[in-house]
């Protein structure tokens, strides 16, 4: 029981449009206190449904959610009204893909960061802003005392990022969900915030979910990662598992479209065919199989159950005889 | 000679203006570049947001009109009675990043196709017939796609589209400004490993814009690194990566992810994010991120000066006699 977040067959469906949506389907994943797990995936495989469904994000007349999600033994799915608004913050909290759209563009972000920490501890306002100075400093935000009192539109990109880090953290979360942190930035901004992302993590033993659809992110943070596609988890485990001996399909053609440098150069990229499916209009068996190099009959009649390949290492797919790297 | 001349190009955007509704400041987006494209080539354009590149490819495009320099086409100035801008314009084509915010929702896929050739006076039925080939060409078939509205079609087939209607103006270059960024890896692969095709199969040629340095180097014969609206460096591809010469192209190479867990990057190579265009720092302008600036570095504006065949740099550590520590004490 000492996992900071335990997801058991969590399914989300969105029943706003004119067909129900399957965005995740079957997801368990536990994340250990300290530990890092990047979500990795393409648009639609349902990485960010799965880290918004821990806030509870998703508007609840149009979303179904099954399953159980539990941070640090809170029950996310039993909570209602204030006990949610509580849990928001403290048990969990999340650092945005966009800062711009997080952040209030009318009040300053020290007002923002001490509003956030009264409203889950009651302390005297100048004590708030002392601690809001503290967090400025380890985020490394030059000159935080000044910093504190500017609007979120006079900061430059990569400093509203730490901004955001810093308020995400203001009130000591149990868990730390990234969506995206990176993806908006430059790539010499991108690695800053990246370095710190992983400093604040061994400094103060975040556990964090971290959201990405890069595998370049993905390993510079995680220690284990978990590769998403149609709504299911196809492969999870160690980071040097996964991508030194990838063993689903997706994974691999994945990894084998990245990082050529030159060597390439002048000739085709080893590209996966086919296009993600409609989520509306799931196969019966496994999602990737319409696209996959190996699919067999098998494959394609019924859902494909996780198969352990290594130590914590699993992979949905019953063809990994066939994916075994030599 | 080259097939396509950029000659002391400048963009200045008012930004501010006061109450007599005078403009007051500018951002200098693109300011004063020279670049040649080569018939053939792949000539990729790098740099991090605001630092001009897309405003190159706008003001190549002419959609929007240059505070000041000369685009010379065969060795023909562009605008003049000698090429007029629409002649220019069919040979030069751009796909740009959104592939939905490009493309008419009101109009079929097959129309939007057939709609530049017939506004050069194609005539209708030989421009839907243009639109169908190069349909099919792109990777839809035809009589399944040709009917569809945008919105019926995912990011990487709407890209498709947006790639054949710049082909169907026959164009002998393509500007691909971010073309494949919005695009999922999976799918990005298929997109770039279609414009290779495609440009041995119409002998184009391609200026390739991208933040993606993987990409860029995957695509392009030649690169140019941009920093806040100047050419930082440009030379060819492989030289530039392995030995780059501008401290920003090296920090920018440096950034780039190992995707090898047990070479994790362990420091940044510079810090900061890039200066406000608006106020950008006097001499070079990289000199306030610049781990080796000097005071030569902020007293004046470094030259794009050759640093081996084919390969320019504007710094002023290459230049001899400039006055560095790190450059070579007189000039050759």
């Amino acid at each position: 029981m000492s996992d900071v977040l335990d997801i058991r067959g969590l399914r989300v469906t969105f029943t706003g449009g004119a067909r129900p949506v399957r965005a995740v389907d079957g997801v368990d994943l536990a994340i250990a206190r300290g530990e890092v797990v990047a979500l990795l995936g393409e648009s639609g495989s349902g990485k960010s449904v799965t880290l918004r469904s821990i806030l509870r994000l998703h508007p609840p007349r149009k979303s179904r959610i099954e399953g159980s999600i539990r941070v640090g033994g809170t029950d996310v799915l039993a909570l209602q009204g204030q006990a949610l608004a509580d849990f928001r913050g403290k048990g969990a909290s999340m650092i945005f893909q966009e800062p711009m759209l997080a952040l209030d563009p009318v009040y300053t972000v020290g007002e923002q960061i001490v509003e956030a920490m009264l409203r889950h501890e009651p302390m005297p306002r100048a004590d708030a802003r002392k601690r809001a100075l503290t967090w400025f400093e380890h985020v490394r935000i030059p000159s935080p005392e000044r910093r504190l009192d500017v609007y979120p539109h006079e900061m430059s990109g990569g400093m509203r990022q730490r901004a955001m880090i810093a308020l995400a953290l203001a009130c000591q979360p149990e868990l730390l969900l990234a969506d995206e942190p990176t993806t908006a930035l430059d790539a010499t901004v991108q690695v800053q915030i990246l370095l710190l992302l992983r400093e604040l993590q061994r400094e103060l033993g975040l556990s964090m979910l971290f959201v990405t659809h890069d595998i370049g992110v993905a390993v510079e943070v995680a220690d284990r990662i978990a590769v998403m596609y149609a709504g299911r988890i196809v492969e999870i485990g160690a980071v040097r598992e996964v991508i030194r001996k990838p063993r689903h399909p997706y994974t691999q053609g994945l990894l084998s479209t990245r990082g050529h440098g030159g060597r390439l150069q002048g000739r085709r990229l080893p590209a996966i065919a086919g296009s993600p499916p409609d989520l509306a209009h799931l196969p019966p068996g496994c999602a990737f199989a319409p696209r996959c190099r190996l699919a067999a009959d098998a494959c394609r009649e019924s859902a494909v159950g996780a198969v352990e390949v290594g130590a914590d290492h699993l992979v949905r797919c019953l063809r990994t005889d066939e994916t075994a790297t030599t | 000679m080259a097939l396509l001349e950029v000659r002391g190009l400048v963009k200045r955007f008012p930004v501010k203006t006061d109450f007599l509704g005078r403009t007051a400041s500018f951002v200098s987006a693109v300011d004063r570049i020279d670049f040649d494209l080569h018939e053939g080539e792949t000539l990729g354009v790098v740099g991090e947001s605001g630092c001009g590149k897309s405003t190159t490819a706008r003001l190549l495009m002419h959609l929007i009109a240059p505070t000041a320099g000369t685009i010379r086409f065969e060795g023909r100035t562009v605008g003049t009675p000698g090429l007029t801008w629409k002649a220019f314009l069919r040979q030069v084509q751009m796909v740009f990043q959104d592939s939905y915010a490009s493309l008419n929702p009101r109009l079929t896929v097959s129309e939007s196709i057939a709609f530049g050739p017939t506004a050069h006076d194609v005539s209708r039925r030989e421009a839907e017939a243009r639109a169908h080939s190069l349909l099919a060409r792109v990777g839809l078939e035809p009589a399944r796609f040709a009917g569809r509205f945008p919105h019926e079609l995912s990011g990487g087939q709407r890209q498709r589209v947006n790639i054949a209607r710049a082909l169907a103006m026959q164009p002998r270059v393509l500007i691909l400004d971010e073309a494949v960024s919005a695009l999922d890896k999976s799918i990005e692969a298929q997109v770039l490993n279609l414009l290779l095709d495609l440009k041995d199969e119409f002998r184009l040629t391609y200026l390739f814009i991208s933040h993606d340095l993987d990409v860029v180097r995957f695509m392009a014969s030649r690169v140019l690194v941009m920093y806040l609206g100047r050419v930082a460096e440009i030379g060819p591809t492989e030289a530039l990566y392995t030995g780059s010469r501008h401290p920003y192209t090296t920090a920018l190479l440096g950034s780039l992810l190992s995707m090898d867990p047990d070479r994790r990057t362990s420091a940044s190579p510079i810090s900061g994010d890039p200066p406000n265009p608006i106020n950008p720092p006097a001499g070079c302008r990289f000199h306030t991120r610049c781990p080796y600036a000097e005071v030569v570095c902020s007293a004046q504006v470094p030259a794009l000066a050759p640093v081996a065949s084919g390969h320019s740099a504007a710094c002023v550590m290459s230049q001899p006699g400039s006055g560095h520590s790190r450059a070579a004490g007189k000039a050759a």
